[in-house]
């Protein structure tokens, strides 16, 4: 029997995060519990949904730009901005529709930027997009005048901390992101076009896709779902915080990208692979908090987790690993 | 002149002009004791920044140097506060530890072909998870030998005051620019980043010399260390989060072509301490916001980077045309 060529993509995966579920099940037999109370879903599995919305919604626009051969290393800085912003507009008195737009209209500004100085400049993605790294969060500060800027406004704070169906809105909003971006990308050229771009630029541009509106579209894709991101960490925390607003999250989703087995020099992606990466580092996260493991080993384990991950998808491996497939599919079972 | 010196003609130039405008504005910027307090207070940036010039001559980067720092200063306090041993030996041991932890990256790089961010990347969770292992909370650092390295300095005239910490960073800043730009192994580094599957060819050991490059960096990392501990007597797993970008941008401003191959190390040093001075600045303004800070480096990280490739493609059109004249006739037979 063959698995369907999308399911053997993402099965490593899902067998890493079911074993890691098992794992922690087992020291702590409490973890797959959901309760419901006041109409709301509780439990860890739903806190690892919830906590690790901004990381699922970085890794997709991450997803599209390592897709691309590039790193977008701006995207935590961008949520300082975008939360900035939102957060002054909406102490402003400027209704929510206009000051979501305001949000998300900044993200693809920062990402438009990055775009331009990677396709039209030419400069190397990690130096492109460091600039708006390091100058990003003095933005968001100058927006927010140096202080963390708080407010009351309910409709914003929904975003953060409400419910729809007892589903906190974090999930919805990453999952929805999700569905949306894999059916425009799969339905459409688009995905193959932007994995053309990752292979091969030069021969993708011989071959007609227009390589540099391609490259400047991801990075604002990137830059739109950095935008989300920081309005959820925004409205969870109901203030704008341009210290540490998606402090060190770019490190988190590229490491979601590479779990999630997608290739550093672009190529073929998979987005459901990134968010089950994603998940992998939250339930991480969690699974030690709830295991009883000090805080404090919680970066060790996530390096050799990341080690062991590169060795495994590591160009000199590969050939090995591809002759021992090879000799299985040969000797029949 | 030498194409490849002048991106740091312009950035002397810059903190030439830059240094001017301040001392327009407060006379007193222009004192040996200002210069002096620029380079003590920068030492451990300068050190770390040097040996990321190098990593980045090779075409390599470094995430890893900022935990690394934060790792040798909570390593000194618990190794003096647990054990008899001397700080002399700690430093040694620590300096140890960083070199063969760089070699192991560099290790890691070459025999996996893995792209050195995301090895260095997790370089950086192990530092600074190493440094939380041993202690979430400051650890004050006292001892007789380290008092008398802090209050070592040479009165410059002036009186202005050259640490003994500013003076080990410019020891460093000259000895790497040696060993870079005179010495068969600066040659081979500069080989490696300017094309690998070259240097290749030409009998240069890839292998030995990225090792080798991550290795220099991981001790640069833990000399650094040692001087920011002795700076500010405490080792915090907290401290010197996102010193690489500081290093990288340093690196960026100081003229070094970030796709490697090309730059100057001395240049490091300007850079850093054109980032100093920007701080100075705003201390002797004192109504601007630290915040500016990150925008005046966003800026000049920007207009450096506008001048290199501006610097790149003048220099390819100089070099007969020859990508052009290929694209024209790859176009004419498209046409044809």
């Amino acid at each position: 029997m063959t698995l369907p060529a999308g399911l053997a993509r993402i099965l490593p995966m899902l067998a890493t995060l079911v074993l890691l579920v098992a794992a922690i099940t087992v020291v702590s037999p409490g973890f797959l519990e959901i309760s419901v109370a006041n109409g709301r879903l509780y439990g860890s599995p739903i806190d690892v949904l919830n906590r690790g919305a901004p990381v699922a919604l970085l890794a997709i626009g991450m997803t599209l730009v390592i897709a691309t051969g590039g790193i977008d290393l701006s995207v935590g800085a961008v949520m300082a901005i975008c939360g900035a912003v939102a957060a002054k507009m909406v102490t402003l008195g400027y209704p929510l529709p206009v000051t979501l737009l305001a949000a998300l209209a900044t993200g693809a500004a920062c990402g438009l930027w990055n775009g331009l100085l990677v396709s039209v400049l030419r400069i190397q993605p990690i130096i492109a997009t460091l600039i708006l790294m390091v100058a990003g969060r003095g933005i968001a500060q100058l927006v927010t005048e140096g202080a963390i800027l708080t407010f009351s406004d309910p409709g914003l704070a929904f975003l953060g901390s409400g419910a729809v169906l007892g589903v906190p809105f974090p999930v919805l909003l990453w999952t929805a992101a999700a569905v949306g971006t894999i059916l425009v990308l799969r339905r459409t050229a688009l995905g193959f076009l932007i994995e053309a771009v990752g292979v091969n630029a030069r021969a993708a541009y011989r071959a007609g896709v227009n390589t540099r509106v391609t490259i400047i579209a991801v990075y604002v894709v990137s830059g739109l779902c950095a935008a989300l991101a920081g309005l959820v960490v925004t409205a969870d925390i109901r203030g704008a915080d341009a210290n540490n607003a998606g402090l060190w999250l770019e490190l988190d989703a590229i490491l979601a990208v590479v779990i999630g087995g997608n290739s550093l020099l672009g190529g073929r992606f998979s987005v459901v692979a990134s968010l089950i990466g994603a998940m992998i580092t939250q339930t991480v996260n969690t699974g030690i908090l709830l295991a009883g493991f000090p805080p404090e080993y919680n970066l060790l384990i996530k390096a050799w987790i990341v080690l062991v991950i590169l060795v495994v998808q590591s160009p000199r491996l590969r050939p090995l690993l591809a002759r021992r497939r090879a000799m299985r599919r040969g000797t029949p079972t | 002149m030498n194409a490849r010196l002048l991106p740091f003609v312009v950035t002397c130039g810059i903190f030439v002009l830059a240094y001017g405008l301040a001392w327009l504005q407060f006379p007193a910027i222009l004192s040996t004791r200002v210069i002096g307090n620029l380079l003590t207070d920068n030492a451990y940036l300068g050190i770390v920044a040097v040996g990321m010039t190098v990593v980045i001559l090779s075409g390599g980067i470094d995430l890893s140097v900022g935990a690394v720092i934060a790792f040798s200063g909570v390593f000194i306090g618990v190794m003096l506060r647990d054990t008899g041993l001397h700080p002399y030996a700690v430093f040694v041991l620590l300096l140890l530890i960083t070199t063969l932890f760089g070699l192991a990256m560099g290790a890691v790089i070459h025999l996996l072909e893995m792209p050195p961010f995301i090895v260095t990347l997790a370089g950086m969770f192990m530092a600074r998870g190493a440094a939380y292992v041993l202690s979430i909370d400051s650890i004050p650092i006292r001892h007789p030998a380290i008092e008398a390295i802090q209050s070592a300095y040479w009165l410059m005239p002036g009186k202005g005051r050259l640490t003994l910490i500013a003076g080990l960073m410019l020891l460093t800043v000259a000895a790497v620019t040696l060993l870079i730009h005179r010495s068969p192994f600066g040659t081979r580094v500069m080989a490696v980043g300017g094309d690998a599957r070259t240097a290749r060819l030409l009998g240069v050991d890839v292998g030995r010399t990225t090792v080798a490059v991550y290795g220099l960096s991981g001790f640069c990392a833990g000399l650094a260390g040692v001087v920011f501990a002795v700076y500010t007597s405490a080792g915090y797993s907290l401290a010197t989060v996102g010193t690489e970008l500081d290093a990288i941008a340093a690196v960026v401003i100081g003229g070094t072509l970030l796709t490697g191959g090309s730059g100057f190390v001395p240049g490091t040093l300007v850079g850093v301490l054109i980032m100093g001075l920007i701080q100075t600045y705003i201390v002797f303004d004192g109504t601007l916001s630290s915040w500016w800070t990150k925008i005046v480096i966003g800026m000049l990280l920007f207009g450096f980077v506008a001048l290199q490739k501006g610097l790149v493609q003048l220099r390819s059109r100089k070099g007969g045309g020859r990508r052009r004249a290929r694209r024209q006739s790859a176009q004419g037979r498209a046409a044809a």
